[in-house]
């Protein structure tokens, strides 16, 4: 069946409430403006006010109580409208959802759900392009996933409504309108597993989320170059799938990253140690990274295109890994 | 002239007994924490007893308890015992939260007491959802979320306020205000010290009440809590008293002044209900002596227990941070129906 990333998460949001009577969708405008990227669209007047809430511009509230629910039976998916707003509710993301169970020596079960809009690209400029999810991978107790296909889109969020922890999902914003084909009765996906989405013999590009797509798109360029690039779909960010990382890198000897954050003290520094603690005897060139530049996002669309990794971009670093700039 | 007790004699003599008990079970922990037995943060509910004690006979077993880092009274008005809250302190397995948690951290699911939270304010978007939890579930229930004054200033208060109203939940809103946010006194952070005249601001139902008196205390929980069963709202209670030492063990309290200190305990709420009892009656010497010798051996039990408890092991560090550990299978599509908490 044809359809979008988008569409795929509303089958997901729709599916899981109609099969769990504990499910239920709260965060801003996801009900009557029908989600600030359509995602929610018509799922209020499927469902009703009880199962699709409404919240005030009240992020650690709503947040906080979406943990408190899901102590309390329930199991509540809190949409934050993108990252970016997420800085709002850390408080409650970091000192409670992350840590209660501990702190209560694991008496306190917190199987709360939180998706949040991802990444820039849009010229929406520094405020509303920030990608935060090395912040939330940082911090044990949580889950942390990046669905970048449509199979995901759609297959993630029941394995995460399945899970006894706090699981985050970043959807990219660019890729809601993602088109593709994907079978009708598309299940669960795992929330564990790294993917090797285009099998490779020369180097891997190791990427997540939003920069997937562009990470496949310079795959085929490379092909045509004669570079045979694997790519692997991270998926999960906290926890990283540390022996597929390995795994591809052994078999390839070269590793560049790609990813949407800022590089200094980011996912792709954590990427990049894992290699070197679990590969490093593999290697032929060490391994790079080509991520956000060190800047705020610009709006206009020269600057902006020119600090987020592009195609381009990813197909240059890749030859200049390969010796062959 | 000594005003007249309401309660009955048994209702009266329990309340007298779990201030007592929280009094000298925090004296306790005072000279555990001198003696190096219990560290880092220990803050002291001396003063305050009248509101934990006053409070709890409103909740049921299954109504929720949100607290704060000065929770000990309210541990043990809930019903922890004193021995798991010593042992918690000292770091031991036998605690309540495993010795993960300490001082700040009580935990005990089975009495549905959720801590114990060491952010100022976290924890009222937490009760605002226990709430929601209870009236989507249909639960008769009431979910108590004890802080300070301080937490007003918070933001987290101003956003669970609204969102608890706005959506009719069954929380208390229940503010110990003790006039002091660590050191600084609530007329110099707060451009309107009249706490109840914000839960106005939402449209909230509050009280405002006299909380070195233990039965005002009890009779304004009862209203508060009948409110929200009734009517199925929230309410917000503000309940004055005063903490007769400092914030916690390390504050030298330069903010305040001793004559202050004195005023308010001579509003001790332990020595102003035995008076009252005595004068009504209900109690003499020797039941106050009474009630003592039996506290004080429920707290040398506590603390021999503590002693001897016994450490995790250093193996086991990295459990309880994931239900689900890194590495594990996924689960299995789990039943459905109403989980224990």
């Amino acid at each position: 069946m044809k359809t979008t990333y988008r569409e795929c998460v509303r089958q997901a949001l729709r599916e899981a409430i109609q099969r769990d009577p504990r499910v239920f969708l709260m965060g801003e405008d996801v009900g009557r403006y029908g989600g600030s990227y359509a995602c929610s669209k018509g799922l209020l007047e499927e469902f009703g006010e009880e199962r699709i809430r409404d919240t005030p511009l009240s992020e650690a509230a709503f947040v906080g109580a979406g943990i408190g629910a899901a102590m309390g039976g329930l199991r509540p998916i809190v949409e934050v409208m993108t990252v970016n707003f997420s800085l709002l509710a850390l408080d409650q993301i970091l000192n409670n959802a992350a840590t209660l169970r501990h702190m209560s020596g694991g008496q306190v079960e917190i199987p709360l759900v939180i998706r949040m809009a991802t990444g820039g690209g849009r010229q929406l400029a520094a405020q509303h392009s920030h990608s935060l999810e090395c912040f939330y991978a940082h911090i044990p107790g949580l889950r942390v996933v990046a669905p970048g296909t449509l199979e995901d889109a759609r297959g993630m969020l029941w394995s995460a409504l399945e899970d006894p922890d706090p699981v985050i999902i970043f959807e990219h914003a660019l890729l809601y309108n993602l088109e593709g084909e994907l079978p009708d009765d598309a299940g669960a996906t795992d929330i564990d597993r790294a993917k090797v989405r285009r099998p490779g013999r020369e180097l891997t590009l190791i990427t997540y989320g939003g920069s997937l797509v562009k990470c496949l798109q310079a795959a085929e360029a490379l092909a045509k170059d004669g570079i045979e690039a694997e790519v692997l779909d991270l998926r999960a960010l906290r926890p990283l799938d540390s022996e597929a990382i390995r795994a591809s890198v052994a078999k390839t000897r070269r590793a560049l990253i790609v990813d949407e954050g800022w590089k200094s003290v980011g996912l792709s520094a954590e990427i990049m140690a894992r290699i070197l603690e679990d590969a490093f005897y593999e290697l032929d060139a060490p391994p790079r990274r080509l991520c956000t530049r060190e800047v705020p996002i610009p709006y206009a669309r020269h600057l902006e295109d020119a600090a987020i990794p592009q195609v381009a971009g990813i197909v240059r670093a890749a030859k200049e890994l390969m010796g062959r700039a | 002239m000594t005003q007249p007790i309401r309660l009955g004699r048994d209702t009266a003599v329990a309340l007298l007994r779990q201030m007592i008990r929280i009094r000298r079970f925090e004296e306790k922990c005072a000279e555990a924490y001198s003696a190096g037995k219990i560290r880092g943060f220990l803050h002291l509910y001396i003063g305050e007893e009248a509101v934990a004690s006053g409070v709890m006979p409103a909740l049921r077993a299954d109504d929720a308890v949100v607290a704060t880092y000065r929770e000990h009274g309210h541990a043990l008005a809930r019903g922890l015992s004193a021995e798991s809250i010593m042992a918690e302190m000292y770091g031991k397995r036998e605690g309540c939260s495993l010795g993960r948690g300490g001082s700040m951290h009580l935990f005990d699911a089975s009495h549905r007491f959720y801590g114990g939270n060491a952010i100022v304010a976290g924890g009222l978007p937490v009760a605002v959802g226990l709430g929601l939890a209870d009236k989507m579930l249909a639960r008769d229930r009431v979910t108590a979320c004890f802080f300070g004054e301080g937490a007003v200033a918070e933001g987290e208060f101003h956003e669970s306020m609204n969102l608890a109203e706005l959506w009719k939940l069954p929380v208390l809103f229940l503010c110990e205000n003790n006039f002091y946010a660590m050191g600084t006194a609530l007329e110099r952070s707060e451009s309107d010290t009249d706490l109840a005249a914000k839960a106005a601001s939402y449209n909230m139902a509050a009280a405002s009440v006299d909380g070195m008196d233990v039965e005002a205390v009890y009779f304004a929980a009862r209203e508060a809590v009948d409110t929200i069963r009734r009517l199925s709202v929230p309410y917000f209670l503000e309940v004055q008293t005063y903490r007769f030492r400092a914030h916690s063990m390390f504050d030298p309290e330069l903010y305040r002044s001793k004559a202050e200190v004195e005023k308010w305990r001579k509003h001790c709420p332990i020595e102003g209900f035995a008076r009252r009892m005595r004068a009504a009656g209900l109690l003499g010497d020797a039941e106050v002596a009474g009630l003592e010798a039996e506290v004080a051996q429920e707290i040398a039990r506590a603390v021999t227990f503590a002693e001897a408890g016994t450490l995790e092991p250093v193996e086991d560090l990295e459990k309880h941070v994931y239900g689900r550990a890194p590495g594990a299978p996924p689960a299995g599509r789990q039943e459905q129906g109403e989980r224990l908490w």
